[in-house]
């Protein structure tokens, strides 16, 4: 066991049951007045609920000699990401080289042809990018998807230390534990990075969806941790000079950075859905012509489909000419003949995923499922095999977790965040989720997951 | 500042305060009444008055108990003058301005709806109403002073303090329209039975007994306690001082004349009024009189700095 975790280990052992639930109850209530929840759309009565966000005060502990190699590759990661991208508005060198196929291109829901021969700031379209990782029994870490439109959770990785702190602050004193809390200036700082070159004093704004949207938290807790505006759709506009001002009690005031948290579609009634109401009409007008930067750029999300996901290793050979240093977990390709027969006949074996849909929906877990579902998901499969993919079922890992009053294991993982603008830089760690149901593999915080503060320890005169 | 967040916090103060004045006038009434002989009890129906609620309430109850008008006016959620239903709204606009707002304050404010939750989930108040009142009043309280004390007072303190001390004032003016019809006007001669203990209840549901104390040399009397509550200059739930608070805050904002035009002639019509002269119907409609010009204000501030036309 690694030294840190043994330590840890020690002070959890030697507290009681009662003061176990002492530190619980101190968390939870920490985490009610802090206001940290979640949203669940609900059927009935037509609206959402919001819930505390679930918390298991078992911390999880990664050494820093383990972190900076995950580090690099998810630099790298990400870098051959964004070439990719803006390759694929572009040239299309990638395609025309063979080592992409055109015809995934052609069906893929998020490619956007209104981006095509846009040239975003350093040429760069995903700016956040939210990468899950896994751990194999074997130890290895893997890439199970890259997150480029709007990822979220960053936000719960910020408050989870700061209500770890809250509970725990002896266990802060003794270990090396590195600080996460730089984030927001980081983000900042790298959204400044990116405005107009025109701008001399840039206003950078956060654009949300409002408070019903599942993490209208994070949206604001961001904009505040920034200093930056958090604005509704219904507070921008755009004149015809194509430039975007907002509305304040002094008028109208220009606006040059957006981090919008709001999809594609939604952006810009003028140019997709005509019946949206959170965009602004004419916001894609101004980020052509360059009047302002959209964070993520509209059409990033070309590579947050599963299927793209499988050439990232080909795309970092392709564009950096190196060897990923994070591997792929295996994925096959319903889309291609021999992988598509190989998910057909071990249905129960492996985990099928839509292409295109987040936050675990829509996917089958084999070895859980029945019969009918595997004979339902055998149909969806032959019906569009572009649209699913096929992984094995890892055997992921497990990290000690709080069980009523004992610790048991349960499955997690492991989501950084990477930040590109002028420079690249990732989180210290991430926001680790874990299945709070007992063999459940599934941590999405709509699914009954929850989340655990995440240390990297420096382990540089560990004993 | 964004028009939006500038109407929201505004709002929240409205309701943060609104709650508070409920809190403190429940109370207040709970008192007055064990105060009071059973014959000459004022009851709990002036309080649906004051809050303008007494035709939601027909609809939803019986009768004006005790326990009843209690109910309607602590936690029912069909009220929206509630203390329950004001602290929910304060939140979800609250929720709206994490970037603005100091972390603990929202903490503060979602800390105390939740106490309210709780708490209307225990169904009768009685035993223990006043602890829990108070624990209202004095969170409303801890929110203010949090804000005073955390936040700049900047713009966005300006819309907060706007809110609440025409949210005060408004409150004021309802307090001594229904009160003072309660009441006899004073006929010269010796006070009617009780009357002190009635006055003494009206200064109480605006906190107002000690510092009348201190600076009113005269006993609890309808003329002087009219007096104070009306144009005091320092009490700060007086209608000239809360008049005053408005027009600091507008000092700071732009495009601030029109509504500095209604408060001018708020605070002279305020200053100018004689209260020996004003018998009940008369202070009725002085009353009423004030009620509309602090309605024109508040439309003013809607069209000048939340309902901001597109493009300038």
């Amino acid at each position: 066991m690694r030294a840190a975790a043994r330590m840890l280990g020690q002070r959890l052992v030697k507290l009681t049951d009662d003061e176990i639930d002492e530190r619980r109850a101190a968390a939870e209530l920490a985490i009610q007045t802090m206001g940290i929840t979640f949203t669940v759309y609900s059927q009935k009565k037509g609206g959402s609920i919001d819930r505390a966000w679930p918390f298991d005060i078992v911390p999880r502990i990664i050494p820093k000699s383990e972190w900076d190699r995950v580090e690099e590759g998810l630099k790298q990661r990400v870098q051959a990401l964004n070439l990719f991208i803006d390759d694929v508005y572009h040239q299309q060198k990638i395609v025309k080289d063979g080592v992409f196929p055109k015809e995934v291109l052609a069906k893929s829901r998020n490619f956007r042809p209104q981006c095509v021969g846009v040239n975003p700031p350093f040429g760069i379209w995903a700016h956040i990018c939210g990468s899950d990782l896994v751990r194999d029994k074997d130890g290895e870490f893997y890439v199970l998807e890259d997150n480029l439109r709007v990822p979220s959770g960053v936000s719960y990785m910020l408050e989870n230390r700061q209500v770890m702190k809250r509970v725990f602050p002896g266990l802060f004193e003794n270990y090396n534990i590195l600080p996460v809390d730089d984030y927001a200036s980081d983000l900042l700082e790298m959204l400044l990075s990116v405005a107009p070159k025109a701008a001399r004093r840039p206003e950078v704004v956060v654009l949300t969806p409002g408070i019903y949207n599942s993490a209208y938290f994070e949206h604001a807790y961001l904009a505040q941790q920034m200093g930056a505006e958090l604005v509704e759709g219904s507070d921008l506009f755009v004149d015809d000079k194509d430039r975007v001002f907002m509305r304040t009690i002094h008028g109208s005031e220009r606006v040059h950075v957006i981090y919008r948290r709001i999809d594609d579609l939604f952006l810009d009634p003028e140019v997709f859905d005509p019946g949206s109401g959170l965009g602004v009409p004419g916001l894609m007008r101004a980020w052509k012509k360059g009047s302002v930067t959209l964070v993520n750029a509209p059409g990033a999300g070309v590579a947050d489909d599963k299927v793209v996901y499988a050439y990232v290793p080909k795309m970092i050979r392709y564009y950096l000419d190196q060897d990923p240093i994070i591997p792929n977990v295996p994925t096959y390709l319903c889309m291609e003949k021999d992988d598509r027969d190989h998910v057909l006949a071990n249905l129960d074996k492996l985990v099928v995923k839509p292409a295109n849909e987040s936050g675990g929906y829509g996917m089958l877990i084999g070895p859980q499922a029945g019969k009918k579902e595997h004979e339902s998901f055998a149909r969806k499969i032959r019906a569009n095999p572009r649209e699913y993919i096929g992984q094995p079922m890892l055997t992921l890992s497990t990290v000690p977790t709080l069980v009523d009053t004992h610790v048991e294991p349960r499955h997690v993982d492991l989501r950084p965040f990477i930040l590109s603008g002028k420079t690249v830089s990732v989180t210290m760690g991430g926001l680790t989720r874990v299945a709070l149901v007992k063999g459940s593999t599934v941590v999405n915080s709509s699914q009954g997951g929850g989340s655990k503060d995440t240390w990297i320890v420096d382990d540089n005169g560990d004993t | 500042m964004l028009s939006r967040v500038a109407e929201n916090l505004y709002w929240m103060a409205r309701y943060i305060e609104r709650a508070e004045n409920v809190a403190r006038m429940v109370s207040v009434n709970g008192h007055l009444q064990l105060d009071l002989p059973a014959n000459a009890r004022t009851g709990w129906e002036p309080l649906l008055a004051i809050t303008s609620s007494k035709a939601t309430f027909d609809s939803l109850y019986p009768s004006p108990s005790e326990k009843n008008v209690v109910a309607f006016l602590v936690h029912d959620e069909r009220n929206s003058g509630s203390i329950l239903s004001n602290l929910k709204l304060a939140r979800e606009n609250a929720r709206t301005m994490r970037d603005i707002m100091p972390r603990e304050a929202w903490e503060q404010i979602s800390g105390l709806h939740a106490l309210a939750e709780q708490r209307s989930r225990k169904g009768e108040l009685k035993p223990d109403r006043d602890q829990f009142l108070r624990a209202i009043v004095l969170g409303s309280q801890t929110i203010a002073g949090l804000l005073a004390g955390t936040m700049s007072h900047d713009v966005a303190y300006d819309f907060l303090r706007m809110g609440r001390s025409l949210e005060r004032a408004d409150m004021t003016s309802r307090i001594i329209d229904v009160r003072s019809a309660d009441l006899l006007p004073d006929q010269g001669g010796g006070l009617r039975p009780f009357e002190t203990i009635q006055w003494m209840s009206v200064l109480k549901s605006l906190s107002g007994y000690q510092m009348y104390r201190q600076h009113v040399d005269q006993s609890v009397r309808r003329v002087p306690v009219l007096e104070f509550l009306l144009k005091d200059k320092d009490f700060p739930r007086a209608i000239f001082h809360t008049l005053g608070e408005i027009e600091a805050c507008l000092a700071h904002l732009p495009r601030n004349r029109g509504a500095q035009a209604v408060i001018r002639k708020l605070r002279i019509t305020v200053s100018e009024a004689d209260m020996e002269k004003l018998e009940q119907k008369a202070l009725n409609r002085f009353i009423d009189g004030l009620q509309i010009m602090m309605n024109e204000l508040h439309d003013r501030l809607m069209a000048t700095y939340f309902h901001v036309e597109a493009a300038a």
